[in-house]
């Protein structure tokens, strides 16, 4: 749905958004609260940048958490070395993660839609098992210990929780927006048209090679980004944030949110976190309930649950017509 | 690394023989879910994530079955048979509802069925590492070939494997059935015209393809250890050895299979930490220079 907001009715949005959530937040101070707020703002900027390729280029990726690991090792090892500060090594950490998908992009975006799909995790595997086996570096299976060391910079203190809990807001925010402005962009159109009629935009003599990278790197450096929030809500960084399981959960939020609606990984990392701390309340087979919900989802509705519900909207308004 | 050693290994009969029979088992082994893999892809156009987690169900359902009876063939045939008939439930009731979708949809439900399979496994078999005991007919001493060790386990493995490779290369290329399934997998449309069930034959494959994978689990059961989610890596082998050979080639799945396991059994000597990475290396290569793989003709 378009509407007429410029990239300055974004900002303002986001402000208001910021200011809503930030300021109770902030004075409730409760760490339950806070703590839901930075993981919504982790796993909803892992989906918002997942869906840059799923939903509006229409590509595939099964190994997505490669780029999220990736900037949470590459923050949380800059940051212990010394020497850096936290928005140095965030930009670095980012850094990283745009060089990494961009090589990992350049061997997978050519390929048709399932070996993209395929490859896409077999990379993540592969840079999972180096994880694991560079133990001098990494820690190997137990992840990156020690803690990651967080200088105040600016008067915001990140081992507090509530600045965390700010920051995270605040970081989640500037990516929707510059994501939004990406989406409407006319590169973001070109991005739409490749996914509906890749042959029209070859006839058009566009690279459709580029295009695709240019996205899949814009993607990965935001969930290089989203992983920089995960090592500094965690203080380390561990191999389950590089391991297929963790791309499948991105892909699941989308799914729940839905893939043509903007916002729609958002809400779908809503509910899928609150859907998440429920069923591991209530029963330790978690991965039962949740492939059991899964699979209704994909069978009955064959979309996410927002694309589902604007759908039934529309025709109901095209009906009244 | 240590390439010295490997140049060694490559000039001593002996270090040959023992790395080449465990670079064909693993091969062979490989390319039982590798062609199930391929098969699936080529004919239902259907990339089945799951098909690890039919390994791993092949495994338990063999290490139960041997616990029960004690016998290696009720076993064999309990992972291959068993892990059918889940398979042929899977593509009934889920997976075809799902043909011609886009790769989203086969991604969610793979996924789905994964964290179910691997939370059951955990309720049924625990989640420990599990292995199955090899009966007394197999405990015999290595074979010696020019110095060479090869266990005796391994020479049953490679016989069961190149008779199923064999029967399945001759099945696909020269029996009726598997000529229309090569022609279902061409223009469905077409040989449902004919008067042929196409969703018979579909579920067939689909069926063959389970029961390979699940053969293969069996397997491999009293040679490596069962855990939950153990899938995942033979999964990504598969692909790779799909991706070389190329997709819904039998032969060309025969071939990469082999060169993976050459590559791990070699490797593990030459440069043990670099083997997996050779593995990407040697797929990243196909696919710049020839993306159809070794013997595909279908693009990429």
């Amino acid at each position: 749905m378009r509407t007429t907001l410029s990239w300055r009715g974004d900002m303002l949005v986001a402000a208001l958004a910021f200011a809503a959530l930030a300021v109770p937040a902030f004075a409730l101070g409760m760490q339950s609260v806070l703590d839901f707020a930075v993981r919504f703002a982790i796993f909803g900027l892992l989906a918002m940048s997942l869906n840059l390729l799923i939903g509006t280029t229409g590509l595939v990726s099964f190994g997505h958490a490669a780029f999220f690991g990736s900037g949470a090792y590459a923050f949380g090892l800059l940051m212990q070395s010394g020497g850096w500060s936290v928005p140095m090594a965030i930009l670095a950490a980012m850094a990283f993660t745009a060089l990494l998908a961009l090589v990992i992009g350049a061997l997978c975006v050519r390929l048709s839609e399932i070996y993209f799909a395929f490859l896409t995790l077999a990379f993540q595997m592969l840079i999972h098992s180096i994880v694991i086996s560079w133990v001098s570096l990494t820690g190997g299976d137990q992840g990156l210990m020690g803690g990651v060391p967080k200088p105040p910079f600016l008067g915001i203190d990140l081992g507090d929780g509530r600045h965390l809990a700010m920051f995270s807001a605040f970081c989640l925010l500037a990516s929707v927006v510059a994501l939004r402005q990406i989406v409407r962009s006319p590169f973001g159109a070109a991005l739409r048209m490749l996914r509906d009629n890749p042959e029209r935009a070859a006839f058009l003599g566009m690279s459709i090679f580029r295009y695709r990278l240019a996205a899949f790197v814009i993607a990965g450096t935001f969930a290089g980004l989203a992983g920089v929030l995960m090592s500094l809500y965690v203080s380390g960084a561990f191999p389950t944030f590089l391991y297929w399981t963790t791309s499948g959960e991105a892909i699941f939020m989308i799914m729940l949110g839905g893939i043509t609606v903007f916002l729609g990984p958002l809400v779908g990392t809503a509910i899928f976190l609150v859907l998440n701390d429920r069923i591991t309340n209530i029963t330790e087979h978690h991965g039962l309930v949740m492939g059991s919900i899964l699979l209704v989802l994909v069978l009955g509705l064959r979309k996410g649950l927002l694309d589902y519900i604007v759908d039934a909207w529309r025709e109901r308004r095209e009906k009244r017509a | 690394m240590d390439l010295g050693e490997l140049a060694s290994c490559l000039g001593s009969a002996s270090c040959l023989v023992t790395q080449v029979s465990a670079g064909l088992t693993i091969g062979l082994l490989l390319f039982l879910v590798a062609s199930g893999l391929t098969l699936i892809f080529g004919v239902l156009g259907l990339v089945n994530f799951a098909h690890g987690t039919l390994y791993m169900l092949g495994s338990y359902f063999a290490l139960t079955a041997y616990g029960a009876t004690g016998s290696f063939l009720v076993a064999m045939a309990a992972g291959a048979l068993g892990v059918a008939v889940v398979g042929l439930l899977m593509e009934r009731f889920l997976l075809s509802r799902i043909y011609g979708t886009d790769v989203l949809m086969q991604l969610l439900v793979c996924y789905a069925i994964i964290l179910i399979v691997d939370d059951v496994v955990k309720i049924v078999w625990g989640g420990d590492f599990l292995k199955m005991d090899l009966p007394d007919a197999f405990r015999r001493p290595p074979i010696i070939i020019a110095g060479g060790i090869i266990p005796y386990y391994y020479v049953i493995l490679f016989a069961i494997t190149a008779v199923i490779a064999v029967v399945l290369a001759y099945g696909m290329g020269r029996t009726r059935f598997g000529r229309t399934v090569r022609a279902a997998a061409v223009n469905p449309g077409m040989v449902g015209a004919l008067g042929i069930n196409t969703a018979a034959i579909f579920a067939a494959v689909f069926g063959i393809g389970a029961m390979l994978a699940g053969l293969a689990g069996a397997l491999s059961a009293p040679i490596r250890s069962v855990v939950p989610g153990a899938g995942v890596s033979i999964l990504i082998e598969s692909f790779i050895v799909t991706v070389i050979g190329g997709m819904g080639s039998i032969w060309g799945a025969l071939i990469a299979s082999l060169l993976i396991g050459f590559t791990r059994s070699f490797g593990s000597i030459g440069f043990p930490l670099f083997t997996e990475g050779m593995m990407f290396l040697m797929m990243a290569l196909v696919l710049l220079l020839k993306p159809s793989g070794l013997a595909g003709k279908r693009q990429a």
